[in-house]
């Protein structure tokens, strides 16, 4: 319960990041990836910060040992770049360009009301619950 | 190349808070906040572990929900793709970040942060990706 409280909070402040830098917005999006059009850098700027702010607590989190509401820290197990990544990382950045949403902002954005965006969560939410049932097994 | 509707202040605040957003679900349950990872864990978990993935996500909801009731005039959103688009662009987002394990959050702010080999690699291939993506099918 709490660490679900815990979660939800996280949440909202990431919701809010994601609003007030305009991940959230598919327009601010493309214009970030329009690089030889009217670039748009401010994207950029969320991920340095981001990474910034994350990269500091990681490591100071590692350094107490073991998570406060938690057994132990979680990573993943593989390390090493394999095709499926590659692979999905191109498919990934084809979707991310075509509409202007990933998966965090869709969700955040969803809430705005549009038809559109709960099209795009719908088909997304549908595309992993087939890879996940069907598709799986062929590489792990 | 010129730059357009570039928004330094809030992209650093709002990734910033992105990036605390993410230190807190990793300092305090010890798991990297990737949204693709936790909704997609989502559909295969219960009990304890489906509570906290389910009460992140809905607090991403909720804050754009909280965004759109009392600040309707500070939200930006813009879209742009049609149906046929934002249906095809969700099932590539659902599929690629599955396969590849992860999507911007994941990789781009938790992965390069811990510099990990896998999630360096994959940003920079989702990223070249919507770059060619937006410079070849969509209409800016």
């Amino acid at each position: 319960m709490k660490r679900a409280f815990v979660a939800f909070v996280c949440g909202l402040v990431f919701g809010a990041g994601l609003i007030i830098s305009q991940m959230s917005n598919p327009a601010k999006v493309i214009g970030f990836l329009d690089i030889t059009g009217n670039w748009d850098p401010s994207l950029a700027l969320v991920m340095g910060s981001a990474v910034a702010v994350f990269a500091v607590l990681y490591r100071l989190a590692l350094r107490q040992g073991t998570p406060m509401l938690a057994s132990r820290f979680t990573l993943p197990e593989k390390d090493r770049p394999d095709a499926p990544l590659m692979v999905g990382a191109l498919i990934f950045g084809v979707g991310w360009g075509l509409g202007g949403f990933c998966p965090g902002p869709a969700i955040v954005s969803a809430a705005f009301g549009e038809p559109r965006v709960w099209a795009f969560v719908a088909a997304m939410v549908a595309a992993m619950l087939v890879y996940r049932t069907v598709l799986r097994r062929t590489h792990d | 190349m010129t730059f357009v509707n570039f928004t330094p202040w809030s992209a650093l605040i709002g990734g910033a808070l992105i990036g605390l957003a993410a230190a807190g679900v990793w300092w305090l349950l010890g798991r990297l906040a990737g949204v693709s990872g936790i909704l997609g864990a989502a559909m295969n978990s219960r009990g304890e572990e489906l509570a906290w993935r389910a009460a992140f996500l809905a607090g991403l909801f909720i804050a754009g929900l909280a965004a759109v009731v009392l600040l309707p005039d500070r939200v930006h959103f813009d879209l742009q793709a049609g149906y046929g688009k934002v249906l095809l662009a969700g099932v590539l987002v659902g599929l690629g970040t599955q396969l590849g394990s992860g999507c911007t959050s994941g990789h781009g702010v938790c992965g390069v942060s811990r510099l990990s080999l896998r999630s360096v690699a994959a940003t920079l291939v989702f990223m070249a990706a919507g770059m060619v993506t937006v410079f070849f099918w969509v209409q800016r």
